[in-house]
């Protein structure tokens, strides 16, 4: 019984760290329709920028972490305003063309830049511990990506339900005429939140080298999983991304665990499973 | 005698928001039947319903006599049932021939061929030809859509209805969008429609409506107001009352 | 909206095919691969600039035309047109199996179910090593002499003109598909659907087929790659082998076939070329051009010459 509880463990933190990978691309495709398959990039870019101010400068882990998530963030409001507010106008074709592009870009970027191993990272002592909490054995890295998470989470949901800033953002994916007409300048808008979720991307993954580790082929690898905790939990929507990243984390782990010959497929099946099913999604109103 | 065109009840509600309230229509066959009231009256969302676009919350539809009301559009088209759109939609990158041949390709059925060459079917050709012969539009026939004025593009929005042969067609605002000169050309060739076809229009233009339209339903805030011929409906005073404060002036006396 | 080239431009596309048999005798190997692409992206944009569908999976029909010809190679079967017939109902079943789920939903389930599809055949081959071979993929299955007489040799010779007879017979295929009555409703899908539904027509069936037939001559290229190379992989199933063939189709200008066939030879070429001398800056050269081309050149190769033809005043 441990095993499995160690594996639900495992499965939602894996689902926090879908969760950040995610808003970003959940946000951007509900108030500006733009797919955006090279969102993974950002969280490349903040689990590099991590490793490179640990390994590198010495810095201590938990200050890499905000860094991370400011770094990502101004690198995805310079793109944003110079290069992918162009491409919003764009059909759908053009959009996934560049994206993909983007994508290929940023991995061979990385592969010439750090090369295409994975990056070892030298977590803190007091973090790789184990902690016995209920009699089970989790490690404090664990723990502290769960508690990381939640607190984001918690932390974008009062962002959009209490404040201007949100309110602004509910306003502009309603209705986007209406709300330039009462004053919200959307272009700024759209800068801030695409830049916000490109440093949500950025700190998770920076979270994610010590516990998914880093390579070139970050982005890619989790596409696909990305892509399923929009579609499930809905464009647009925190709650719902929040709670289709855990169960999808937690389901891809336990599969791994109980059926390991056939283990990363049956995510795959499952999302063939739920588009037969629900072939407009699953979808929820945004919060 | 059954009706070409039966509307019984319908009820339309996207959410909360109930846009047609248990509305009726009855149709005889080769009628010409217009569907007026103010906007938000509820008359774009019962074109939509007749036609398939929505979905129904109650009431049925029926095409001379079979009910249709759970058919898609595709299915409703293939038993008689078209429409135009209120805005322009039409194949806008093909030629003015094209988009009436590939509405008679696939009311043929023929669309299923891939081993055949389209220009080869000399009764399409001919066909389509005849059609946009009587909106006036052959010597358009080789432009392509996206190039053509809006009042052609209009006309050819009718021409590709009439090319799926239909025994009901519901006109969404067939001027809308158009000068005034051009609209009532238009409304021409819809008189000169056959009487073996039935006509719904939707419009707004009253001097339109009782030039062409032989019965008038008033829709008013999901639901119908009054019906009558264009002289019952004049001299309705609750239909002035509605239209107070708008271009009341064409209202004909 | 692009004109249509007829078959005007497939002859001088063939003649360069031909002569460049004679000219360049050493890189017949590479010339087969490029007709095998030009396949294989003649496919994919009968979904893509003909339907308008954009599959980000499609790379899974050439894996299962690859990986059966291998397996019925590998299982006594060597005539290399039995085998293509093989591959080819294979994949097209597989593809008419796939179509319900493809073709209904909007563009975003669209998108995430092909690059699901493929990640999950992908997997799936992994796993099944007994099979497929596993990431060590399939070598050395016999593939016969080509209508009894003649063996695939070293230099190439046969390669060419088996790939090529089949490319042509594709192109031909496809100019057929996309002027027949079938080929216009296509065009009216990727015009306007909405408009498609309201003159009766089945879009769902029209898709299917479209999705059957595109996945079956995807196969068909499979197979030729894996009967001139003798060898069938896992990369041949994956994401990157989807993008390719999305590229290829782009930049040679979707909707066009003689675009689409030059934006194969072209990126091939290139890929050649450019990937010997390091894998990292190809795949940041395609980036960066993927990302430019939909900012410049969007009709790709076809509509710069359509744009050339206009600026010097030559009649079409």
């Amino acid at each position: 019984m441990t095993g499995v509880i160690s594996v639900v463990v495992d499965g939602v933190t894996f689902g926090m760290l879908l969760f950040l990978f995610s808003i970003g691309l959940s946000i951007t495709l509900g108030l500006m329709r733009f797919i955006n398959l090279a969102h993974g990039a950002f969280a490349m870019f903040g689990g590099y920028v991590s490793v490179t101010l640990l390994n590198g400068l010495g810095m201590p882990f938990l200050v890499t972490l905000p860094v991370a998530f400011l770094a990502t963030g101004i690198v995805g409001a310079i793109l944003e305003r110079s290069v992918i507010r162009h491409v919003y106008r764009m059909p759908e074709l053009q959009q996934v063309l560049f994206s993909i592009g983007l994508a290929f870009a940023a991995g061979a970027i990385a592969t010439i830049i750090f090369g295409p191993q994975q990056q070892p990272i030298l977590l803190p002592r007091w973090l790789t511990e184990q902690m016995l909490i209920f009699d089970i054995q989790i490690s404090g890295y664990r723990i502290f990506l769960i508690v990381a998470g939640f607190s984001a989470a918690a932390g974008l949901i009062a962002l959009f339900n209490y404040t201007m800033f949100g309110a602004k953002i509910r306003a502009a994916v309603d209705n986007r005429r209406t709300a330039e007409g009462m004053g919200i300048d959307v272009n700024r808008l759209f800068s801030l939140t695409f830049a916000l979720g490109a440093a949500c991307a950025g700190f998770g993954g920076a979270l994610a080298v010590g516990f998914l580790g880093l390579d070139p082929t970050f982005p890619l690898k989790y596409l696909v999983l990305v892509l399923m905790v929009v579609a499930i939990g809905g464009p647009g929507s925190i709650g719902g991304s929040f709670i289709a990243a855990i169960f999808l984390g937690v389901v891809d782990a336990l599969f791994k665990y109980f059926v390991p010959e056939v283990g990363g497929f049956v995510i795959y099946a499952l999302l063939v499973v739920m588009m037969i099913f629900f072939p407009k999604g699953i979808a929820r109103r945004t919060a | 005698m059954t009706a070409a065109l039966e509307v019984s009840n319908l009820t339309v509600r996207f959410g909360h928001f109930t846009a047609v309230d248990g509305v009726s229509l009855h149709l005889a066959p080769g009628t010409r039947h217009a569907l007026i009231g103010p906007n938000g009256a509820g008359k774009t969302s019962l074109v939509h319903a007749i036609t398939g676009n929505v979905p129904v919350a109650g009431g049925t539809v029926h095409v001379d006599g079979t009910v249709v009301t759970r058919m898609t559009q595709a299915a409703r088209v293939r038993m008689g049932l078209a429409r135009t759109f209120q805005i322009n939609q039409l194949f806008r990158g093909l030629t003015v021939l094209d988009n009436v041949r590939l509405t008679i390709f696939e009311r043929e059925q023929k669309t299923r061929v891939f081993w055949r060459s389209a220009r080869a079917d000399r009764a399409v050709d001919t066909e389509a030809r005849e059609l946009l012969a009587f909106v006036h539009l052959e010597k358009y026939s080789d432009h392509v859509v996206h190039a053509l004025p809006y009042g052609i593009q209009r006309l050819l929005e009718i021409a590709i209805a009439l090319a799926t042969k239909p025994r009901v067609l519901v006109l969404d605002e067939p001027a809308a969008g158009v000068p005034a000169m051009q609209s009532e050309s238009i409304f021409e060739r819809i008189r000169d429609l056959p009487r073996d076809l039935t006509l719904l229009f939707v419009e707004h233009d009253m001097k339109l409506v009782f030039r062409f339209a032989e019965r008038i339903s008033v829709l008013v805030g999901g639901r119908v107001l009054t019906e009558g011929t264009p002289k019952e409906i004049s001299a309705d005073e609750r239909v002035r009352e509605v239209y107070l404060g708008r271009r009341s002036g064409h209202v004909v006396a | 909206m692009k004109e249509t080239f007829r078959i005007g431009l497939g002859i001088p596309l063939l003649a360069a095919a031909i002569a460049a048999y004679f000219m360049f005798p050493g890189y017949l190997g590479l010339m087969a691969h490029i007709f095998i692409l030009a396949i294989f992206a003649l496919s994919y944009d009968l979904l893509q600039g003909h339907a308008g569908i954009v599959s980000l999976g499609h790379a899974v029909f050439f894996g299962i035309g690859a990986y059966t010809a291998a397996i019925v190679g590998k299982n006594g079967l060597t005539d290399p047109l039995l085998v293509l017939l093989i591959a080819l109902l294979v994949s097209g079943a597989v593809a008419a199996g796939l179509t319900r789920i493809v073709v209904v939903g909007n563009d975003l389930t669209r998108l995430l179910v092909t690059l699901g599809i493929g990640y999950l055949f992908y997997e799936a081959a992994n796993k099944a090593n007994w099979l497929t071979g596993g990431a060590d993929g399939m070598p050395d299955f016999e593939v016969g002499p080509l209508l009894g007489i003649f063996s695939f040799d070293f230099v190439g010779r046969v390669a060419f003109f088996y790939t090529l007879a089949a490319l042509v017979i594709v192109y031909l295929f496809m100019l057929r598909v996309t002027t027949s009555p079938f080929g216009i409703a296509l065009r009216g899908i990727r015009e306007n659907a909405r408009r498609m539904h309201a003159i009766g027509a089945p879009v769902n069936r029209h898709l299917a087929i479209t999705y059957t037939m595109s996945g079956a001559v995807a196969g068909v290229a499979g197979a030729l790659l894996a009967q001139t190379s003798r060898f069938a992989s896992l990369d041949m199933l994956g994401f990157e082998r989807s993008a390719e063939v999305m590229m290829m189709a782009t930049l040679g200008g979707t909707g066009s076939i003689p675009g689409v066939v030059m934006g194969a030879a072209t990126f091939g070429y290139l890929k050649d070329v450019l990937s010997t001398l390091s894998p990292k800056y190809w795949h940041l050269g395609i980036g960066i051009v993927l990302m430019l081309s939909v900012f410049v050149a969007s009709n790709g190769i076809i509509g710069c010459i359509a744009a050339l033809k206009r600026l010097t005043g030559v009649k079409s």
